[in-house]
């Protein structure tokens, strides 16, 4: 959401690159040989394990966004819960419903507890914030798109 | 299992995990399709223990896309724990910044994330069918598009200083500071473009409605109870108001309800297919209790909208339907251009009313009473808080139910009478995936949402065939 708080920037900054998968695209597997890929959220399922693999296995750079994807933030709030993984499953799914309480179980698994991204693979720059502002985000693209190295000093900030 | 089944998985251009799965018969007839939802976080438990006043700054992180519709459920909860009075100034502050929430999302919903299949067309290369391909084949209308859905952020950023994830402006008790005259007059400046835009997009609409014809039929055209928030006049509302519920043919189920009551009308299923769970009309039972909220229910159980545009626009939607309710999902898009003209016309009215201006805009109390409920219309549909706390202010159990998930037995429905129109046999051509998945952008889910859970929406459709054996795995 915030990538497109750059407004008409972003049309500009979409000519420079092909933007091959994510939410805006209809590409349904991660492609190989992807120059830059932006990861937001924190590791919570199995099926996010997966994809963060490959997307770094594919990627010559990955940039972790947001203070989930940096820290784990709200996401990983559950991890100070003992069993954190069923207790907020059975909370939703067999305390709070009317009819048919059952706990899921033809979905991702969830993990024992939520990850930040550089805690399951390398990382190569951080933009933090919630959300990471668009300009920072914009800055990061720009530099990487360049052949430089952002530099973050004096930019970074959380929430 | 005596099934195939398709899945299409992830499905993209929608906010949120889900992939969708089509269950073939023994002849290869589609028999069922399901629209799953694949990732959960679990606010419900993780708020525990939090004092009650940072519930709206957590409960908004739910969301990236509609955070300011959270913010306001939640501190409408909080503002009922607190037992205070929030002032006139500070509600309608709220309610403008709420009113720069639908746009920016209901532009998000239209220009970014479905016009590409309105626009280019559902059968077009699918590496260009986004907002990119659309840039490049109508850049006049993308970069309106961009322009509109920035208005509406710019009525967050201006009342609150930031985009997204407002929650230091809106707190229990009201807003931390009143608006100012210059910031007001940058947004008066630029509520004409805004509008020209929306009416504009509304007669692009209705040029591409006849090209679309076999869609609008097949597009989850069938009838529901229908749900949402209405004034005292019975007029559209989205911050206030009293719930109504009405039945398929325009009659009323239940009228005037406190939405602190929601739990004795709706009751929440659980399937061990989703993390989405399915809520329906406890008088009508499970799944038969289907309803659906957002801006086509909204549109439905109104007779007026209440500002003069938009209630021009609302009478030519009405003549779509029977009685004035329209059944269609592909009308989503249409009562969403509606409501973005409601919005703005809206925004005016408080930006031109003197008693925004007021500087008493808070109304700070500590805990006051053990519960409560706080309930608004968000882009998507009716989204209600509850929570109850101890003697002490803090947190002891939280329900969440989320606009999209209140849509959830009418997705499946309609995923599936798409499925039995376009999918024939043990093939599925990519075309006719789409026009699945499009079903699903026209109700426009916030997966992200409705799990409570973050990130982004992908979709995958998986065929099975009748002895349960997967046969064909659509990933583009």
């Amino acid at each position: 959401m915030s990538l497109l708080d750059n407004d008409e920037a972003l049309v500009s900054l979409f000519k420079e690159v092909q933007l091959v998968y994510g939410p805006l695209v209809d590409a349904k597997d991660f492609p190989e040989n992807v120059d830059v890929t932006l990861v937001e959220g924190a590791v919570a399922n199995v099926e996010q394990l997966e994809l963060l693999k490959k997307a770094r296995a594919n990627s010559k750079v990955v940039v972790s966004i947001g203070d989930c994807a940096v820290t784990g933030n709200v996401t990983a709030l559950r991890n100070a819960i003992h069993e954190g993984d069923s207790a907020v499953l059975e909370r939703a799914y067999l305390e709070i419903a009317d009819a048919q309480p059952q706990v899921p179980v033809d979905v991702p698994k969830l993990l024992k507890r939520v990850f930040p991204l550089h805690e399951i693979v390398k990382v190569d720059y951080y933009v933090p914030g919630c959300p990471p502002p668009a300009e920072n985000l914009a800055y990061v693209l720009t530099e990487i798109l360049a052949g430089r190295a952002p530099k973050m000093e004096n930019k970074s900030k959380y929430g | 299992m005596n099934d195939r089944i398709i899945t299409i998985s992830p499905v993209t251009r929608i906010e949120g995990h889900a992939k969708i799965s089509i269950f073939l018969d023994e002849n290869d007839v589609v028999r069922e399709a399901r629209f799953q939802v694949t990732d959960f976080r679990g606010f419900e438990k993780f708020c525990e223990g939090r004092p009650f006043y940072e519930m709206p700054g957590i409960t908004s992180r739910a969301c990236g896309i509609c955070p300011v519709s959270h913010l306001i459920a939640s501190a409408k909860a909080c503002d009922e724990i607190a037992s205070v009075r929030v002032p006139e100034a500070a509600t309608l502050l709220r309610r403008l910044m709420h009113m720069g929430q639908l746009i920016q999302s209901h532009a998000l919903s239209f220009f970014h994330l479905s016009a590409p299949d309105l626009l280019l067309g559902m059968d077009y290369d699918p590496s260009k069918r986004n907002i990119i391909g659309l840039i490049n084949e109508y850049p006049d209308l993308a970069l309106k598009g961009v322009k509109l859905r920035k208005f509406g952020q710019e009525i967050i950023e201006k009342l609150a200083g930031k985009r997204i994830h407002s929650s230091q402006w809106i707190v229990p008790g009201g807003v931390t500071t009143p608006l100012t005259k210059d910031r007001a007059e940058n947004l008066i400046r630029s509520l004409p473009e805004a509008l020209n835009i929306t009416l504009e997009a509304i007669a692009v609409f209705k040029k591409y409605l006849a090209k679309f014809e076999h869609e609008t039929h097949a597009f989850g055209d069938f009838p529901t109870y229908y749900v949402g928030l209405v004034n005292e006049e019975g007029e559209l509302e989205h911050y206030d108001g009293r719930l109504r519920i009405m039945s398929s043919d325009g009659s009323l189920v239940a009228d005037k309800v406190d939405p602190a009551r929601y739990d004795e009308y709706i009751g929440e299923a659980v399937e061990p297919w989703s993390y989405m769970k399915f809520p329906y009309l406890k008088s009508v039972g499970y799944p038969e209790g289907a309803y659906r909220v957002g801006p086509l229910a909204r549109l439905n159980i109104v007779s007026k909208c209440g500002t003069p545009l938009a209630d021009a626009e609302l009478k030519e939607f009405k003549k779509l339907g029977k009685n004035g309710i329209v059944q269609c999902t592909f009308h989503y898009h249409y009562a969403r251009l509606i409501e973005t003209l409601f919005c703005i016309e809206t925004a005016k009215q408080i930006l031109e009313n003197p008693k925004a201006y007021s500087e008493r805009v808070w109304a700070r109390a500590k805990v006051n009473a053990d519960e409560g409920v706080g309930v608004a219309e968000a882009p998507r549909g009716t989204l209600i808080h509850h929570y109850k706390t101890d003697k002490d202010g803090l947190i002891t159990w939280v329900n969440m139910i989320i606009a999209t998930e209140h849509n959830n037995l009418a997705f499946n429905r309609a995923v599936t009478q798409v499925a039995k129109e376009y999918v024939k046999g043990k093939h599925v051509k990519e075309g006719c995936l789409n026009r699945v998945e499009a079903v699903v952008r026209a109700l426009d889910p916030c997966l992200s949402c409705a799990t409570h859970a973050v990130g982004q929406m992908p979709l995958e459709i998986r065929l099975f065939n009748s002895e349960g054996d997967l046969i064909d795995s659509v990933t583009r």
